[in-house]
């Protein structure tokens, strides 16, 4: 038998970003004792990197702004693949939200009647960031860190113990999710993990759990992403037995550092563009005027001067190109260095310092001057930057239901952020992520403690035997001689990700990756770790490389079956966006050790939020048949 | 460009260490952190440093490069002589877990020991109104990411393990500075400073502000006004007693500002 810590709790959050914590915080709020995992330090997780904002329709600097036109706005940058009951509760919750976020202390910027100011997103119809100049995900993880302290504050005035009802296990990894032993497969009983600092073993026995572990940049080379996103969350749901949704949806930020070598990939915000950077290529050109896709003809400027315009009379002219979706944006730049019109350094020139004075520059974005600055010598109050395309986020993720983001195929299994799909569809606007972590995040840590509620007397339990397993599997990599040193098998990944499941992708660069990836499967099998478990970075990149084949083998295989071109999935050989392929979720399970990949229709938007939308629009992403159907409900009136 | 840089990294943990010579490729553009990534990749796999974001963000990488406390994710090699040795070590002020990593744990103790934002009880969200010259001072203070150099660096407990127990160092002095000119704060920051906090303890030599990634005015912004509001209040009768009868009644009002 493995010598393991054991603690008990109602709700453990696995993850410790924005998603984890509000998860948390809610399940704590709702009388759960409650357990929360970082895999770092407390406070340092990926969504302290958000830089632009909140999107949230509260309608503080245009007061026309309200949840439906985020709703729609969401819907179509998604290119209406979007689970529509997510992006539903999402653009109505969000303002809750945000104001509930100052109540726990939070400072955001504000507007001259002291309210939340809010800023211009690519693909927001109005201003609607509630910000923190460009450290707005530090002020929510912050925040959200604070209000657990309160809590812990509260619990030490009650119960003498300040880790009551809710506590915080730091450095500590979840490499198994534990199902009931007794009565089978398919219900939660808990979680195995090690401490980062020691390597001992802890059991955490626990009817529900909330996967809350954010994305999977670290498979791809060029990324925004921390070393933490390594998808463990994503794996650990599929070993569980638990499903994936549309993993083929990858977010390429456009705007990465591209020099120098070291920092290649670090994300440059979005708000550069918001506050009116441009983007040119190498002969000068705001090239963005030529990439303005059908779907969007008629929502954006088609001259410089109408675009320039736009930032002072918002009103009466249409917003500059620059300010397209994400992926339309990454799309456009990739062409231009492609095409031989990039700058020095394989991306393209992004400029703020003409439109905007210096000390607003540094007022606005200090911690982009800050990064050019001390990481590659350039003034951005006086020079262009140089920029290229990221890998950003993944759209897709684990299957959960939007009202309570439980799994379909494991009970007491519950997801919410990045780790889970849907809320964005084939494309994530800006902003929405920080706030889907709270809306969702909430909603999980309620769904969670209402699952807890029903369960009564009688809980799930843990098996020996898979704690047992779990230990074994844990310490394969030190049993090992003479295998392969787990550094090279991940350079190897990234390199395979990047280079052949990227930002374009094509049929037989798809299946080669996917030969590459059984081949590294095979010997990642056989990686040899140096040394002994206390803080060891070597056995902890060894046991996160099998989590990020598991998640890349998902995203090769669902971008080689989905035959369109759509937001984060952009196939050479089929360019075309197909209204049938939008009606098709790709849906990921594993077969032994194998990525499965089933179709599964995508959930009917109701006529009532159809009719948000005019005819003409739907008509670019619906089929005629689905059209005709609403046409004749009595309802549709268009 | 690229150059073999001599490194001297300590490995070890709690009951013993040294430090230990490397010699390692160094390219164009690179933070120390590249470097100690690339030692671990080529030649020990199990050095153990705490990182994250890589983009000075996050405040991870926390170390110490040739005695000064640094992140090593923004510091570049481009400021050492190519035959200079560079000397990695851990924060000195708190205990070796292994290697470059420490247990900082002390940080998150003392993080508890600040009372939370108490904004008035009858206030509900989405009516909080506040100017933006008023936000302002809290939001330098803000902008912390917790990468404890302030704390690391502060001579009252880098040279003074016994005073730890009564001293929260700079970077919750600037959580109380935070919190006293938050203009919905109900709470008294002032004395709890002084008497719970040990902000008597700092003789203001800045190290903390020098030290700072994100240029926070530590001392400047944060201590001296505190320390000043401190004196204010502990010497104006009439305050004194005021203050006291409302923390008697527990009163969630304010002192006025």
């Amino acid at each position: 038998m493995t010598e393991v810590e054991r603690h008990s709790y109602d709700v453990v959050v696995i993850g410790a970003g924005g998603a984890g914590l509000r998860a948390a915080i809610e399940a704590r709020a709702q009388g759960k004792r409650t357990a929360v995992i970082c895999k770092s330090l407390f406070g340092k997780a990926h969504t302290v990197m958000a830089e632009g904002g909140i999107a949230a329709s509260m309608g503080n600097v245009n007061s026309r702004d309200n949840w439906r036109v985020h709703f729609r706005d969401t819907m179509r940058g998604g290119k209406f693949m979007n689970h529509w009951r997510m992006a539903e509760l999402h653009a109505k919750e969000a303002p809750q939200r945000v104001w509930e976020l100052e109540a726990w202390g939070a400072l955001f910027d504000r507007t001259p009647d002291g309210r939340i100011s809010q800023r211009n997103f690519g693909g927001h119809e109005y201003p609607r960031l509630a910000h923190v100049g460009d450290r707005t995900g530090l002020e929510l993880i912050r925040t959200l860190q604070q209000r657990i302290v309160a809590l812990q504050q509260e619990d030490e005035r009650e119960f003498g113990d300040p880790e009551a009802r809710l506590k915080v296990f730091a450095e500590l990894t979840i490499t198994d999710l534990l199902l009931d032993g007794e009565r089978g497969a398919g219900a939660i009983a808990g979680a195995f993990g090690y401490w980062r600092e020691s390597g001992r073993f802890v059991v955490f026995d626990a009817p529900a759990i909330v996967v809350a572990t954010g994305g999977i940049g670290k498979s791809f080379k060029v990324t925004s992403n921390s070393w933490e996103y390594t998808g463990d969350g994503q794996a650990l749901t599929m070993r569980a037995g638990g499903t994936l949704v549309n993993m083929e949806f990858v977010q390429f930020h456009p705007t990465g550092m591209v020099w120098p070598p070291s920092v290649k990939g670090i994300l440059v915000t979005e708000s550069v563009r918001g506050d009116g950077g441009i983007l040119t290529n190498s002969e000068g050109r705001r090239f963005m005027f030529d990439y303005i896709p059908e779907v969007f003809r008629d929502k954006y400027a088609t001259t410089e001067e109408e675009g320039d315009r736009w930032y002072g009379d918002p009103e009466e002219n249409r917003r500059p190109p620059e300010l397209l979706p994400r992926d339309e944006v990454a799309r456009a730049i990739n062409s231009e260095v492609k095409a031989g019109r990039g700058s020095p350094h394989g991306g393209v020139f992004l400029d703020v310092s003409k439109r905007l004075p210096a000390e607003v520059i540094r007022k606005k974005l200090p911690s982009m001057y800050h990064q050019f600055k001390e990481l590659a010598d350039v003034d951005i109050t006086a020079e262009a930057m140089e920029v290229g395309p990221t890998c950003h986020y993944v759209m897709g993720g684990i299957e959960v239901d939007p009202d309570t983001g439980a799994t379909p195929r494991v009970r007491g299994l519950f997801s919410a952020g990045e780790a889970s799909g849907g809320m964005h569809g084939s494309n994530r606007l800006g902003g929405n992520s920080l706030s889907d972590l709270l809306v969702f995040g909430r909603r999980a840590g309620l769904g969670a403690a209402e699952y807890v509620d029903g369960l009564a007397e009688l809980r799930p339990a843990v098996a020996e035997a898979d704690i047992d397993a779990a230990a074994a599997s844990a310490l394969a990599p030190f049993r090992t001689e003479n295998g392969e040193n787990p550094y090279s098998l991940h350079m190897e990944l990234q390199q395979t990700m990047n280079d052949l499941v990227g930002i374009i992708r094509r049929s037989d660069e798809v299946s080669a990756a996917l030969d590459r990836l059984a081949d590294l499967k095979r010997r990642a099998a056989n990686v040899t770790v140096e040394g002994h478990r206390q803080f060891n970075p070597g056995w902890h990149l060894a046991l996160d490389l099998q989590n990020m084949l598991i998640v890349s083998e998902c995203i090769a295989r669902a971008a080689l079956e989905r035959e369109e071109s759509r937001g984060g999935h952009t196939r050479d050989d089929f360019p075309v966006m197909s209204h049938t392929w939008r009606m098709v979720n790709l849906i990921c399970s594993l077969d032994g050790a194998d990525v499965r990949v089933e179709h599964q229709p995508i959930p009917e938007m109701p006529i009532e939020l159809l009719g948000l939308f005019e005819l003409a629009e739907l008509g670019k992403y619906f089929t005629t048949e689905e059209l005709v159907e609403w046409a004749e409900h009595p309802e549709g009136t268009g | 460009m690229a150059y073999d840089a001599k490194f001297r990294v300590w490995r070890g943990d709690e009951s013993a260490g040294e430090l230990r010579d490397f010699t390692v490729e160094v390219n164009e553009g690179e933070v120390v952190l590249d470097v100690i990534h690339r030692l671990q990749a080529t030649q020990v796999s199990d050095l153990a440093v705490r990182w994250n974001c890589k983009a000075g963000k996050c405040g991870s990488c926390s170390a110490e490069i040739n005695g000064r406390p640094r992140l090593l994710c923004m510091t570049r090699m481009s400021t050492f002589d190519p035959v200079e040795t560079v000397t990695v070590t851990p924060l000195r002020a708190f205990p070796v877990i292994r290697d470059l990593v420490t247990d900082v744990s002390f940080n998150y103790a003392k993080a508890r020991e600040v009372p939370s934002f108490a904004p008035p009880a009858d206030l509900v969200p989405g009516d909080y109104r506040m100017q933006q010259i008023d936000v302002e001072r809290s939001q330098e203070f803000r902008k912390c990411i917790e990468c404890f150099l302030c704390q690391d660096t502060c001579h009252v407990i880098r040279d003074h393990e016994d005073n730890k127990p009564a001293f929260a160092g700079p970077r919750f002095f600037i959580r109380l500075a935070e919190l006293d000119m938050h203009p919905l704060d109900t709470l008294d920051r002032k004395h709890a400073a002084q008497e719970e906090h040990g902000l008597g303890y700092c003789n203001i030599t800045k190290c903390c502000t020098e030290v700072c990634p994100e240029h926070i005015k530590i001392t400047d912004n944060a201590i001296i006004p505190m320390k000043e509001r401190v004196v204010d209040v502990k010497y104006d009768p009439l305050r004194w007693l005021g203050s006291t009868i409302r923390r008697r009644r527990g009163s969630d009002v304010g002192d006025a500002r």
